[in-house]
Parts: structure tokens; C-alpha cells; sequence
């Protein structure tokens, strides 16, 4: 309501210049946005009557659900599942930073042979690329290493060296690689150029700038992409069957569900579980972004406290008889150090 | 031959801080710089002004072989920067060497350019840690030492986010004293600040030219020109149009182009 308070100036009065009168603060009604809340009811009403419907369901077998979702061979393939997803995003990552780094560099070669890596592992589907690691021992029988054309010096037999699971992390990991490399250039470009400019200008060496300043800085843009690929890396894994690898979360559930004629209850249970992995995947992206927020988060508390302590004016009126003595352009002399007392702790 | 006299035997004092002759540079068919020849001693503060677009800032980046010129010799402290010349032929450096050289040229830029992800400390002590590879407790000494020369010893641990621009630009120029550098280049570096936190960039910058060193400023600051600088280089079109001593050009220019130039920004 607009009830005007006695002690508040009236409308049209002027306050006087000294800025004595305290602006009255704004009591305005908000915005009402009924809508909003029936949309909201509407919404929980449905979401409610679905839940009890399902909970009454029989297809859904809920008692089934409860008997196999800890079940030994259920929690065993949900371990596969996260080995596998662990692995081949660790060796992703890394070859995707390698990868970025090298479509970025200014030697045309290494260049030329990212840009061809992306081109066949973006180019065809992580399915068929699955189907053909499954097929190397076929294709390539023994792993020879030596010199070409000449006696190797060892020779393994690929089926023993190479087991279903090795092969599914490998197939996983190099088609994730060629995204993880797009992701990570993107973040590279997404640095400001001035600062290779200033590293540069310091002496420091291209892999030196990459290294400290480029990708530390570019992080903050990789990030939140590359937990979006560790997700969808959770769920790719279910294609492993085609290696074939049947050891993983989807492909034993639905190996259960083919003794017990019941698929849906597996389904809920196989689900559960990558919700759950997901869920721990996401409050891990949340501390990893926090982390390289550095120096883009709020000002330092404790620091702010002694702020009117201003900046010591400087130099500029250094006296000309001092000129002649090369490094002295101190701050003009208080009473005590300069130095920040809490500077030491710190670190 | 300029470089010649460069190596010859003669005392260090002579061989100028920086020789530059005939410098070209295009970009594509876009003549940025014009044959420019100018000399700058030891210990001498050299100011460049002129209109945007004049090739300035470009001339203060070929120096520390940010760009790469298209024509003409350009040496610091005797060497050529970029090349090496054995038999009269030149070889292009290896970036590692050139990476050397840069070492002892300081440059302070437009956009201050502090790295956002380390503290104002971290800032200071990164390249003498990493490209010279001394000891942290050495490096870390300087480097509160140059804070608190250029006023900031209290403002160690804030990171660049967290200092004015003022503030930043002084922690840059600390970054770049920390290499101990024979030569400073500054790139307009009071162009991006608040008007009322020039003065405490300048206050540096000044005290810095009074220690001796030698200094190339690009800069639309006169007055600073006027008290500080030891001769004033006005650029237009990628020429030297004018050059002398600030006081006398700036006072009493030759030319109908500086002229024109400084009536507009006294």
C-alpha cells in the first residue's frame, strides 16, 4: 500500500541538498504470477497419480526390482560399468588435450595427422568402431614389434594380448578421444590471446605458455562439457556388447531378464543404478568447477577488512637528488613494512 | 653495415639499445610500417606518438619479435632480433633462441594482460620460475621486493579480478621488471585505465625511467612525454614524420601533420 508515513517527505518535496533525508525505501506489491502456481499443482497432481499407478502396476514388478537391484551379478556389472566408463574417459581426456594441442600448433604435420584422427573417429559410429576392435584379432592375427620387412623381434598373439575388455576400452576411449579433443580446442580458443602475447613477451616457450597459462585458463570452458562426456561416456558403455563385451551393467541385466522372461523389472534396475553413478558424476563436476574458478570468484574476505588501508601513493615525487640511486623508487617510507602480514601463512 | 659496428670492438656503450633500420612490415598488401630508421641509446626514454593506426604499436612488437618484419634490420643491444647472421646470410632463429631473447626485452601492455588464474605474487614470480629457472626463495624475494616498488606489497595473495586497473597494470609492469630486463616496452599502457588511475601508472613509470632504464613508450600521455622523455618520435602513416626532443617538438612542431596532430590532443 502507498500509506504515506508521517515522517517521510511528501511526494513533491525536495530533499534538501545535504542528503539528510533517508529515500524512502520502494514498498511496491510484487507481480503476482497466478499461473505459475496452478501449472506447478497441475503438474505434481499428474506426476503424484502417475506414482501411485505405477507403484500398483504389476508389469513393472516392483518386488523383482527390489530383489535384483543389489543382487551380486547386477552390482558386480555395474563395477565393469564404471571401470569401463573410468577408464576410457582418463585415456580420452588425455589424448584429447594431446590431440587440441596438436590441431592448435603451428607445425603443419602434426597438425595434418590430428585433423585425419578426428576426421575417421568423429566420421563413423562408436557402434561400428566397437564391432571392429572386436574384429582385430581377425583382421591383424599377431602384434608384431620390430623393424618392417624384417624378422620381429616379438610377436603376440592378439586374442591373448588383447582381452574383450581391453578391446572395449580402447574402442570407447579412442571415439571419445576425437570429441574430447574438440572440447578441449574449443576451451583453448576461448583464451584470450593477450595472454599468449604476455607469455611470450616473458620469454616463456610455447609449451611452457600452453602448459602454465593457456589450458589452466581454459578449463573453466572445458569442464562443464567434458562432465556432459563422462555422462554420456556412463551410458555408451552399454554398446560394448558389440565387441562383444557382456560383462557391463545393460548387457547382464538384460542377460537376467533373458532367464527370467521379465525384462521391464531389469530395465528399472539397470537404470537405478546409472542414475545413481550419474548423480556422484554430477556433485564431482560441481567441486571440479569450483576449483578452477580461481580468481574469478568473490573478493578474499579477510583482505577487504583492512581495504581503506589505500594503496601507499607512489614515486613519482621522488626527490631528484635520490635519481642518481637506480632501484630506489619505494613507496614512501610509513612505519612499518609494507609487507602483508598475512602474506606468509598462506601458502 | 650497422650491424657491423654491432659486433665490432667497439665499448658497449656505443652499440645503441635498439637500432632500427629501414623497418618494414605488411600485413598482406597493408604497409603498416614505412622504412622506419631510429635509434635508441642506453638509458634513453623514447616516446612514440602519433594517430591510431600509424604503426606504433606494431614497431614496439617488432622489437621483441611479436611480428615478424618484412624488410629492414633491427637489433637490440647489438643482436639482431629474430636472425642470426652468419657468412652474409641471414637464418631465421629457432623459437627457442628467439624465446631467449625476449628475456631481456620487458613489455607492458595495452590490456595489462596478468595472468587471471594466479595471484598478483604468482603473476610476478611465474617467468623468472619457469624460463630461468631460479630458485623459489630468491624468485619470491624480488618479486615482494617489485611489489612494493611499484606500491602493491599489500596486494600480493589478490588475484587480477580483484585489482583496479591501475592496480593490474602496476603488477604488470612489476611481472615484466622481474626477468630484469634491459629494455622496456610499453604499448599504451594507460589506455585502458580509468582517467583518475593514470597518474599512479605513471608515477611507475616515471620512477622507472629515473633508475635508468631504457624505455620505449607508446603513449597519447604529453605531458608524461614532456617531463620524462629523453626524445619524442611522431608516427603517421607508417613513417617517422617527426622526432627531436619532446619539448622542442611538442612546443614547436615542424611538420603539418604533427601539427594537426597535437593541436587535437593538447
Amino acid at each position: 500500500m502507498m500509506s504515506r508515513d508521517a515522517n517521510r517527505p511528501a511526494v513533491g518535496d525536495t530533499p534538501p541538498p545535504g542528503g539528510s533525508a533517508e529515500p524512502s525505501a520502494i514498498k511496491a506489491i510484487r507481480l503476482r504470477h497466478p499461473w505459475r502456481n496452478v501449472f506447478a499443482v497441475v503438474l505434481i497432481l499428474a506426476f503424484a497419480l502417475f506414482v501411485i499407478d505405477a507403484a500398483q502396476r504389476p508389469a513393472y514388478d516392483w518386488e523383482s526390482v527390489g530383489k535384483y537391484v543389489f543382487d551380486r551379478r547386477i552390482s558386480l556389472a555395474a563395477f565393469t560399468t564404471l571401470q569401463l566408463t573410468v577408464y576410457s574417459m582418463v585415456i580420452a581426456i588425455v589424448l584429447g588435450v594431446v590431440l587440441a594441442v596438436m590441431r592448435l600448433s603451428p607445425n603443419p604435420v602434426v597438425k595434418s595427422i590430428a585433423w585425419f584422427y578426428l576426421w575417421v573417429f568423429r566420421g563413423t559410429p562408436v557402434y561400428v568402431q566397437l564391432v571392429f576392435w572386436g574384429l582385430l584379432s581377425i583382421i591383424y592375427q599377431t602384434i608384431d614389434v620390430g623393424i618392417p620387412f624384417t624378422e620381429p623381434w616379438m610377436s603376440f598373439d592378439t586374442k591373448v594380448a588383447l582381452s574383450t575388455f581391453a578391446l572395449a576400452i580402447i574402442g570407447l576411449a579412442l571415439n571419445e578421444a576425437a570429441y574430447m579433443a574438440e572440447i578441449v580446442r574449443a576451451g583453448l580458443l576461448s583464451v584470450d590471446r593477450g595472454q599468449e602475447e604476455a607469455a611470450t613477451a616473458l620469454g616463456m616457450s610455447w609449451s611452457q605458455t600452453m602448459w602454465r597459462v593457456i589450458i589452466p585458463q581454459s578449463m573453466r570452458v572445458i569442464i562443464p562439457p567434458t562432465g556432459n562426456e563422462v555422462i554420456s561416456m556412463l551410458k555408451t558403455t552399454s554398446l560394448v556388447t558389440a565387441v562383444p563385451f557382456s560383462f557391463d551393467l545393460y548387457t547382464r541385466s538384460r542377460d537376467i531378464s533373458a532367464e527370467t522372461f521379465n525384462p521391464i523389472p531389469m530395465l528399472i534396475v539397470a537404470s537405478i543404478w546409472y542414475l545413481f553413478f550419474t548423480s556422484i558424476l554430477m556433485v564431482g563436476q560441481y567441486f571440479l568447477e569450483k576449483r578452477f574458478a580461481r580468481g574469478i570468484g568473490d573478493r578474499r574476505p579477510d583482505r577487504k577488512a583492512k581495504g581503506n588501508d589505500e594503496v601507499p601513493t607512489l614515486t613519482g615525487a621522488l626527490p631528484e637528488s635520490r635519481a642518481d640511486k637506480p632501484t630506489v623508487v619505494l613507496p614512501p617510507s610509513k612505519g612499518d613494512p609494507p609487507l602483508n602480514p598475512g602474506h606468509g601463512g598462506r601458502r | 653495415m650497422t650491424d657491423t659496428t654491432a659486433r665490432g670492438a667497439a665499448s658497449a656503450q656505443a652499440v645503441p639499445m635498439v637500432l632500427a633500420d629501414c623497418v618494414s612490415k605488411s600485413f598482406g598488401s597493408n604497409e603498416v610500417l614505412k622504412s622506419i630508421s631510429l635509434e635508441v641509446r642506453r638509458g634513453e626514454v623514447m616516446c612514440l606518438v602519433g594517430p591510431s593506426g600509424s604503426g606504433k604499436s606494431t614497431f614496439l612488437r617488432c622489437i621483441n619479435h611479436l611480428e615478424v618484419l618484412s624488410a629492414g634490420r633491427l637489433s637490440v643491444d647489438g643482436h639482431l632480433v629474430g636472425y642470426r647472421e652468419a657468412n652474409g646470410k641471414l637464418y631465421e632463429l629457432h623459437p627457442k633462441d628467439a624465446a631467449k631473447q625476449r628475456r631481456d626485452i620487458g613489455m607492458v601492455f595495452q590490456r595489462f594482460n596478468l595472468f587471471p588464474h594466479m595471484t598478483a605474487l604468482e603473476n610476478v614470480m611465474e617467468a623468472p620460475l619457469r624460463v630461468k629457472g631460479e630458485s623459489k626463495a630468491v624468485v619470491e624475494k624480488r618479486a615482494m621486493e617489485l611489489l612494493a616498488r611499484v606500491g602493491l606489497a599489500d596486494r600480493a595473495d589478490y588475484y587480477p579480478a580483484h585489482l583496479s586497473g591501475g592496480q593490474q597494470q602496476r603488477v604488470a609492469i612489476a611481472r615484466a621488471l622481474a626477468m630484469e630486463p634491459k629494455l622496456m616496452l610499453f604499448d599504451e599502457p594507460t589506455s585502458a585505465l580509468d582517467p583518475e588511475l593514470v597518474g599512479e601508472v605513471l608515477d611507475v613509470m616515471k620512477g622507472l625511467a629515473r633508475s635508468g632504464m631504457t624505455m620505449i613508450v607508446v603513449t597519447h600521455e604529453m605531458g608524461f612525454a614532456r617531463e620524462v622523455a629523453d626524445s619524442l618520435v611522431f608516427m603517421d602513416g607508417g613513417v617517422v614524420v617527426e622526432s627531436g626532443d619532446p619539448r622542442e617538438v611538442l612546443s614547436n612542431p615542424q611538420h603539418e601533420r604533427t601539427q594537426a596532430f597535437l593541436s587535437k590532443v593538447l
